[in-house]
């Protein structure tokens, strides 16, 4: 992380009272012991009390604690509920921590144009709670979804298990409110489909913080299928399951999620809740589809002949919906339930081209003997993502660097086979030096220059993603050598 | 006379911009040429044409994705994908027969650097939406990779998207990956005749927020439908089972409305292709088009503010959230007029205009003015010298 800046910290008082005259009362934190609460997120293994906490509760308040931040060079860290599994939301010892936690109201709910507009504060179960009565879903569920919000997953581009055929988050966010590192506020897009000019709510969406500080999210909402039904659906062999997701896919089927765990997975499930998987099964597919009814019962079909071509060990399509959430229990246990056979287990993130999962799984196995640490592998099979679960014990010397080092080849292996290193937890400090491994030196200077056009300072959660910081202005020089027009190589009339 | 470049690949392209850049050079970024007369007319000392970057790198049907050049021409990327069974999910519209460029190509690269879409917008997006990764050359005569292969990936800055819809303004892009989704087996449309705007848009959202699956929500109005009726259009995809099902309870749904009719696949093709092909207003080509996004609910009367006010024609897609509208072409075209109707909660594009009025007139909506610096800081930081399409989306920028 920047080393804290000796003469902001030596102002610590005159900031606190700065923010003490924007936001009154108990929205300004200081104590110690509070601050410890916001010491990191949901990537536990970094801590850093934060210089001071504020809780604004008006987009007004946001704006003057920027515009204050902007004119005294103090840094922000922008946070949600703090479920970040990337260190999205890990604080700086000279930052303020932005808590956007009372931003907690609905604002307007639209039926007719299938829009809810909310503030960023507010979960993400709580919008589809909110429209639920009239038949209405928010389609994007992370894992956290009772706690994580609706800022927070457009500052990752939260996805979740229904990404493939829903999409993330940015493919259901219509409009933003966004308050920029000066204090200006600008909104984009709304409830009409496409917002105007550049893309500027494509960038925000995923750009962890660092690019302005969300106050309102107007987003998409769905019409709840007639129906859903899942198969659970058991391979001999990682080969096969990965061959029968192929072929679903390659029939034209677009699941509405496909979930994939492996034995080692399945059987931690199994011991935790009971779902009632094949234990014998090298690797399950849980198959779940949606729609009309009719549609639904024709696509069971298929997707049960092309897995019985396939030579599935176990096939069972869900009788009911008692039966369909059951099928889930057990993916959506799995992170607990793997917690329960090892002291600590680490979760990874890449994404990789579906056909390259047999040879990468057996990849993983082998890293994992040679790293001497257990994986359990979960997958959105669907659409490729990835999220082995690296088993270690934090209190045995040593065991974290070596979970850290075997996470770091396995998504290096990831990128190797055309993937990426981040599917949806986005990469925070977690990945941040990784970042070479996908891109190049000029890949990574144009994206900052973007964040140049935002945050010319670096002042919004600096030390995120980019492993090198330039300065702006040795960013923004052009250098050209040679080339003068005209080109007498290229054919021209 | 206007030089013109014609590079063969993304090395000369490169190249190409360094020359520009070095001699200060500015370039008008073409592929096809087919929507080249969309936006502000750019004043620029040379043609950079990227229609030699053509062909499919990779397609991969299994793995829903497929890389090709820029330039490659869209009929030959549909005949790639219709063979496997697949499409755009986007329909792009193909907008030469609106803009009298029929001799031109449409490719690629046009559709993504226009974010076009159609009628299927409502239920899969728009270009935005199915563009996976690419490769550019910037205006800092930079060869830069951005996003991937792959549907999930929040590995950095989507900077994708941000070229979407950027008219060329900020980069060259050189090579694209979009996603291939599988095509609708079944298509059918329920029609219901009779109705006035605001009770079409009444009936298209409450349908589109039903169960239906609806997956095209248009509404021509007597004026501008060769049928010479009002005619409320509702597409239903998929597999023929399921379209089935659905249109029975569709058909359930809309009756008391006004009368109904079934089109069959065929015509519906041909009836969505013109909807998504502005084939209303193909005919006139002496009139100025506007492009009207508001939320559905809003669209009926927006287009009544403009009525009153000057002479137009409406119609409408996306359950009322996207209106086409056709004024007189001289003065402002409409704009004050338009733009006033349509409020701050919404934005409206003059697509077809002749030269004068769209180099006098915003072609696109005017930003307030924290949006409109933040828009030129980023067009700054990939283009800083303004060598590519300068001015064709805002005159300062």
């Amino acid at each position: 992380m920047p080393e804290p800046d000796k003469a902001t910290l030596a102002r610590r008082d005159e900031i606190v009272a700065a923010m003490r005259a924007i936001v009154p009362g108990e929205g300004v934190i200081v104590s110690d012991a509070e601050l410890r609460a916001y010491e990191s997120d949901g990537l536990t293994a970094y801590r850093q009390p934060p210089l001071v906490v504020v809780l604004p509760e008006t987009t007004e308040q946001v704006s003057r604690i920027l515009s204050y931040c902007h004119g005294n060079g103090v840094r922000v860290v922008p946070r949600g509920a703090g479920t970040s599994l990337s260190g999205g939301a890990l604080p700086l010892a000279d930052g303020i921590l932005l808590g956007m936690a009372k931003f907690n109201r609905i604002l307007d709910i639209d039926i007719p144009n299938r829009v809810v507009v909310a503030q960023p504060g507010v979960t993400n179960m709580a919008i589809t709670q909110a429209v639920e009565h009239a038949g209405f879903y928010y389609a994007p569920d992370p894992s956290s979804q009772i706690a994580c919000t609706i800022g927070g997953n457009v500052a990752e581009n939260s996805g979740g298990v229904h990404c493939l055929k829903y999409g993330l988050t940015t493919n259901n966010v219509l409009g933003l409110e966004v308050v920029l590192v000066d204090g200006a506020v600008v909104r984009l897009g709304g409830k009409h489909l496409d917002a105007e000019g550049y893309d500027l709510i494509g960038v925000l969406t995923g750009s962890e913080g660092l690019l302005g500080v969300v106050t309102e999210v107007s987003v998409r909402i769905l019409r709840r299928p007639e129906t859903a039904k899942a198969l659970l659906i058991g391979f001999a062999g990682n080969e096969a399951a990965g061959a029968c997701v192929a072929d679903i896919i390659g029939s034209g089927i677009i699941p509405a999620g496909m979930e994939m765990m492996d034995q080692l997975a399945t059987n931690a499930a199994e011991d935790f809740i009971a779902a009632g998987y094949p234990r014998d099964a090298a690797a399950i597919l849980i198959v779940e589809l949606d729609g009309p009814e009719a549609e639904v019962d024709a696509l069971v079909e298929r997707v049960r002949a092309l897995a019985l071509s396939r030579q599935a060990t176990t096939i069972r399509a869900s009788a009911d919906e008692r039966e369909r959430l059951a099928f889930w229990a057990g993916r959506k246990a799995a992170f607990p339930a793997v917690g329960r056979i090892s002291p600590d287990y680490y979760v990874m993130d890449g994404t990789i081209p579906r056909h390259h999962l047999p040879a990468v799984l057996a990849r993983i196995s082998e890293l994992s003997e040679r790293h001497r640490l257990r994986v359990a592998n979960v997958f959105h099979a669907g659409d490729g993502n990835l999220h082995p679960m690296i088993l270690y014990d934090a209190n045995a010397p040593g065991e974290l660097e070596r979970a850290e080092a075997l996470g770091a080849e396995i998504l290096k292996l990831c990128v190797e086979v055309g993937g990426v290193l981040t599917g949806e937890h986005g990469v925070g400090v977690e990945k941040r030096d990784l970042m070479p491994a996908q891109f190049s030196e000029t890949d990574l200077k144009q994206q900052q220059r973007l964040k140049c056009a935002f945050d010319p300072a670096s002042l919004l959660n600096p030390g995120k993603v980019f492993p090198t910081l330039h300065r702006c202005a040795e960013l923004g020089r052009m250098h050209i050598h040679g080339g003068r027009m005209p080109h007498p190589e290229l054919p021209r009339f | 006379m206007t030089d013109i470049l014609r590079p063969a690949n993304a090395d000369d392209t490169l190249e190409a911009v360094r020359g520009a850049a070095a001699d200060a050079i500015r370039l008008e970024v073409v592929a096809g040429g087919s929507k080249r007369v969309i936006g502000r007319p750019c004043e620029v000392q040379a043609v950079l044409d990227v229609s030699g970057l053509a062909g499919i790198v990779a397609y991969e049907p299994e793995e829903l994705v497929l890389t090709a050049l820029p330039g490659t021409p869209m009929a030959e990327l549909e005949a790639a994908l219709a063979e496997r069974r697949q499409h755009l999910a986007f329909e792009p519209a193909d907008l030469r027969a609106l803009l009298g460029t029929s001799e031109a190509t449409p490719t690629l690269g046009g559709v993504v650097a226009a974010n076009l879409s159609g009628p299927r917008r409502i239920k899969t997006g728009a270009a935005r939406d199915h563009v996976l990764g690419m490769k550019l050359v910037t205006g800092r005569a930079e060869a830069v990779k951005t996003g991937g292969t792959v549907v999930k990936n929040v590995t950095g800055y989507e900077l994708a998207k941000l070229l979407t819809g950027s008219w060329g303004t900020l980069a060259v892009m050189t090579e694209i990956s979009v996603r291939a989704l599988p095509a609708p087996e079944a298509i059918e449309t329920v029609i219901v005749e009779g109705l006035t705007d605001e009770a079409a848009v009444a009936l298209l959202t409450a349908a589109v927020g039903g169960t239906f699956e609806v997956s095209g929500a248009a509404h021509l109005p007597a004026a501008v439908n060769a049928r010479g009726v009002a005619e409320t259009c509702l597409r239903l995809e998929g597999i023929p089972l399921s379209v089935t099902a659905r249109r029975e309870a569709l058909l359930a749904f809309v009756r008391g409305h006004g009368r109904a009719r079934l089109l069959d696949g065929g015509e519906s093709r041909l009836l969505w292709t013109a909807i998504r092909d502005i084939t209303p207003f193909c005919g006139d080509g002496g009139q100025a088009v506007w492009r009207i996004s508001v939320a559905p609910t809003e669209g009926p009367r927006a287009v009544a503010g403009i009525a009153r006010r000057i002479p137009c024609q409406a119609y409408y897609d996306w359950s009322g959230g996207l209106v086409w509208l056709a004024t007189d072409a001289d003065g402002d075209a409409g704009a004050e007029v338009v733009r006033a109707a349509v409020g701050p909660h919404g934005h409206a594009t003059l697509i077809r205009a002749p030269a004068a009025v769209r180099a006098a007139q915003a072609v696109f909506q005017p930003q307030p003015p924290a949006l409109a610096a933040l828009s030129r800081r980023v067009k700054e930081a990939f283009d800083p010298h303004g060598l590519l399409n300068p001015g064709r989306m805002a005159a300062d920028a």
